[in-house]
């Protein structure tokens, strides 16, 4: 047989596949929706202040020379309340820290923020995840790192933990 | 025996089980040597013994699914004691491990099968056929024994954890035993061809003792996705019937295959010809077959179906793959010089047309493929993260699938061997007449339809008459069975492509918000919501809707739309409510609701969209009649030579 | 007056917020099927498996009513895609770019289609000898 070479192309083709199959399965897929808006400016967004003793926040807020951190979060989101006393750690560290509160009504955000604490300086409303989908942000709670100048410089997905505090206090000083 | 010890009996059979399947192996190995001659003899019972007490270890499982044994792991995560006994029944393969044991099962009973059953095959390619049975079947043992116990214990637990409320339908009972009876079929298919390239007995003589199984699992399989596709289209309440989801496509891929392997075996049987091809197949149709189970199996693929499964479950059963798919193709590629291969054809004759039908099918498998798995080799590799769907398939599979059922629709029109190119013009003169008109009708009445749906439905026409012109004049009493299934599933597929294109032409779309007394219209009819209430369900709270629907000549009909608010696990189902009339399907769910008693109601007029699943049923029902008719075929040649021996 | 000036912003508000276009059809047939068509092709970035047209997750009624909007506010469905690859990545696109990275994805099926014409013909010629 001149062309038996031919008959070898399917072997090589399988084991490229299975090879492309343990790759995949030593290295899982990151299910993880990373935004893309971590190196660019803070876009546009308005989020309207839902108590009344407690300012909302917009895109204006970001450019004032003062490092911050934008966390989007929900009264009705189990994992959020656990993020809670590391954002009051965070505060009390004299980290400012906005939220953006996704789905939510005033009077369920007042219940969740008078029994969790309050770790926000501005709290708004993001009425149909409007705020939610110009982050880029798929899911509660994530957490944007935000420089003085209004730039995206990191994101965080999921709950923050006390050990994922230096790195981003480092973050924020431009480290 | 205690009740208490069902759980250990159930692995004490699955242990029991292996073993024979060791001893299956090693005596066909010893007997295909020439070792023995009454090896030979004990393959055969030993392979019925294995697939009994497989099957036996499995109806355990099930029967501690249905008694809620929350002291088996298994069932403490996958069940509730509070669950409907049909649920709890079926939540006994709607896990990785009931499913594997089921796959398991299945194979064994495929083995029995050919040991019993199998007569047209020649002693010793049967005896190497059930060797390499029994060899897949020794790697699955292992991966359930070591890597996936199913009768595994756990202390403490009183109450189970419940199955997902998507999966709590009467599709589940019966979707992935069909599709895995289907999967594991392919790997008789495989053996098969395996033990001939072992024994080089690649004659038409093994391919009509092999039809019949391909038929078998093609038969489930196709049955397995009309069902899954329907399944979709009624249980997730948004109307659509075919996602492109990686898992779909697992389903698909084997399926191409098979659908593939059916014909160029079929060439093989009739003209001794594309045997290294018919071969190559097998080994691709069974690939597909056990790459289907992985991707699901190993959660690797994101998709609405995957399951979370332990890395090195899926390092296991790549290992397996990887050993039993390459060890095949390298089997093949030593092999091939030693089959000839087989006759030559004519450009215009069946065999060419066949040949044709073959590599399009090869090219849309290939097309399929890359396409589910490159998203995948691209992350694995680069870290980028892309999505294929929808868009890629329709543009690239469509034109390829439309080209193929017109080919299709060519090869019965001629003879094998030899045919005139002037004849076949003259046959196809009435199927192209039909095609022209239907693409004219369509074009009249729907004007602005996307392109791909219009040539589907004059594709449609011209295959539905070209598919019933092989009965033209004949008598069709003393037509063969197996003509008549030809028939039947060429048909079935002009049927199916005219759903398609109607549905994807032609839904008319409703998305309102109604109060109670609303009346919105939708197609031809004017739907009043009339009310929505509470409704007490066996493991849920439902609130359902009533909303009627009239026509202008004054019938009218009730749909019951409803919410199913689970609490274990806590979820919202939508419960559609489907209708079907001579045209087409008005389907109704109940959606968001809105503050002030406003519900936002979600209709689709579908026109002749159950004409896709009615397809689908015709093409398994005619692949059930070819198989009846082979079979009765073959046991009749075997009773004439008998007869003229004595 | 007072009371006609906020009846008055109230009405005018209304055609805004007042419809929720997560689930509900945009009254211009036309931009209604653009903005389906386009949804069919978005991927829904919680349940991952489904497009944004068959999905109950929130984040994906959202990206609906999103769709609509934009599309009843004259912008064109790429316009919309491309406004949401901005977000998520080219991830939520189901319909893949032609791009370097997915040019093994383009030519592939067209290397297989070729191969097998290839193969046909091969078989043809060796009939003639």
């Amino acid at each position: 047989m001149k062309r038996s070479w031919v008959f070898w192309l399917p072997v090589v083709v399988t084991i490229a596949l299975f090879a492309t199959f343990l790759v995949a399965l030593v290295s899982p897929s990151d299910r993880t929706i990373v935004s893309q808006l971590v190196g660019q400016p803070l876009p546009t967004f308005e989020a309207p202040a839902a108590m009344p003793d407690q300012a909302g926040t917009n895109s204006r807020d970001y450019a004032d020379g003062k490092p911050r951190l934008l966390n989007v979060f929900a009264s009705w989101c189990g994992p959020c309340v656990a993020e809670i006393p590391v954002l009051l750690q965070l505060q009390a560290m004299g980290v400012e820290i906005n939220g953006v509160a996704v789905h939510d009504k005033p009077d369920d955000l007042a219940r969740f923020l008078a029994e969790n604490g309050n770790p926000y300086a501005r709290v708004g409303l993001d009425k149909g995840g409007r705020a939610q989908m110009a982050f880029g942000s798929s899911g509660v709670p994530e957490t944007f790192i935000i420089d003085g100048k209004g730039r995206v410089l990191g994101q965080h997905i999921g709950v923050m933990t006390e050990a994922d505090i230096p790195g981003i206090v480092a973050q924020l000083k431009g480290q | 025996m205690p009740r208490r010890m069902l759980a250990e009996f159930g692995m004490a059979v699955l242990w029991v089980a292996a073993s024979l399947a060791l001893l299956q192996f090693a005596l066909g190995v010893a007997a295909l040597r020439g070792h023995h001659a009454d090896f030979a003899r004990t393959i055969a019972p030993l392979a019925v013994a294995q697939a009994m007490l497989c099957g036996l270890a499995m109806l355990v499982l099930m029967g501690l699914f249905l008694r809620s044994d929350m002291s088996v792991l298994l069932v403490a995560t996958n069940s509730h004691s509070a669950k409907p006994w049909l649920y709890k029944f079926a939540g006994t393969w709607g896990n990785h491990e009931g499913s594997m044991l089921l796959w398991v099962s299945i194979l064994g009973v495929a083995g029995a099968t050919v040991a019993l059953f199998e007569r047209a095959l020649r002693a010793d390619t049967k005896i190497a056929t059930l060797t390499v049975q029994a060899s897949i079947a020794l790697g699955f043992y292992a991966f359930l024994l070591f890597a996936s116990n199913p009768f595994a214990r756990i202390a403490g637990v009183t109450e189970g954890q419940g199955l997902n409320p998507l999966l709590q339908d009467p599709g589940l009972a019966f979707h992935p035993p069909t599709l895995y009876i289907g999967y594991v079929g392919m790997s008789a298919a495989f053996s098969f061809a395996i033990g001939a390239l072992i024994t080089r007995d690649v004659t038409p003589n093994f391919a009509r003792a092999m039809r019949p199984w391909i038929l078998g699992a093609w038969i489930f399989l196709t049955i397995g996705i009309t069902a899954g596709s329907y399944w979709a289209y009624y249980e997730l309440g948004w109307g659509g019937w075919w996602f492109w989801d990686p898992v779909e496509n697992a389903s698909l891929m084997p399926w191409l295959a098979a659908t593939a392997l059916l014909h160029s075996v079929t060439v093989l049987a009739t003209r001794d010809a594309l045997r290294t091809w018919t071969i190559m197949l097998s080994c691709v149709a069974f690939s597909m077959s056990m790459v289907g189970t992985f991707l699901v199996r190993s959660g690797i693929l994101t998709s609405v179906h995957s399951f979370a499964v332990d890395p090195k479950r899926g390092i296991f059963i790549l290992t397996l793959l990887a050993i039993y798919v390459c060890g095949a193709l390298v089997l093949f590629a030593l092999r091939v010089g030693t089959i000839s291969e087989g006759k030559r054809f004519e450009p215009v004759s069946r065999e060419g047309v066949l040949v044709i039908n073959n590599l399009l099918l090869s090219v849309i498998l290939v097309v399929v493929m890359v396409g589910t798995l490159y998203p995948l080799a691209l992350e694995a590799f680069t870290g980028q993260k892309i999505s294929v769907g929808a868009p890629f398939f329709n543009t690239t599979t469509g034109p390829l699938a439309l080209a193929l059922i017109g080919f299709m629709a060519v090869g019965p029109l001629l003879r094998w061997r030899h045919d005139e190119g002037k004849v076949l013009m003259r046959r196809l003169a009435f199927p192209l007449a039909a095609a022209a008109v239907a693409l004219i009708a369509v074009l009249c009445f729907a004007g602005a339809a996307a392109l791909l749906p219009v040539m589907g439905l004059a594709v449609a026409a011209g295959v539905a008459v070209a598919s019933v012109a092989p009965m033209w004049k004949r008598n069709l009493a003393r037509t063969p069975l197996f003509t008549w299934g030809m028939v039947i599933a060429h048909l079935g597929c002009a049927v199916s492509i005219t759903g398609m294109a109607a549905d994807s032409a032609f839904t008319q779309e409703s998305l309102v918000p109604m109060k109670v007394g609303d009346t919105r219209s939708v197609g031809a009819f004017r739907v009043t919501f009339e009310d929505v209430a509470q409704v007490p369900g066996p493991n849920y709270d439902a609130l359902q809707a009533t909303l009627r629907a009239e026509t202008s000549n004054g019938d009218s009909w009730l749909f019951k739309p409803a919410l199913h608010r689970f609490s274990t696990p806590a979820m919202v189902t939508n419960e559609a409510a489907i209708r079907t009339f001579w045209n087409g399907q008005l389907y109704v769910v109940l959606g968001d609701e809105r503050p002030g008693n406003v519900w936002v109601v979600r209709m689709w007029w579908k026109p002749f969209v159950m004409l896709i699943w009615a397809g689908g049923i015709m093409i398994a029902g005619g692949g059930f009649l070819s198989l009846i008719g082979r079979v009765r075929r073959s046991a009749q040649g075997r009773k004439a030579k008998g007869q003229a021996v004595s | 007056m007072r009371r006609f000036l906020i009846a008055a912003t109230m009405c005018l508000a209304q055609p805004l917020w007042g419809q929720d276009y997560s689930e509900e059809s945009l009254p211009d047939a036309q931009q209604e099927s653009q903005a389906v068509a386009l949804m069919d092709t978005l991927r829904c970035v919680v349940c991952q498996g489904q497009p944004i047209s068959g999905s109950n997750a929130d984040l994906a009624r959202d990206m609906r009513r999103l769709v609509r909007e934009r599309i009843a506010a004259g912008e064109s469905p790429e316009a919309v895609r491309a406004w949401l690859i901005s977000r998520y990545g080219q991830w939520i696109s189901l319909k893949p770019q032609v791009n370097v990275e997915t040019v093994p994805l383009w030519i592939i099926p067209l290397v297989a289609l070729g191969g097998a014409g290839l193969l046909y013909v091969r078989r043809l010629k060796q009939r003639k000898n």
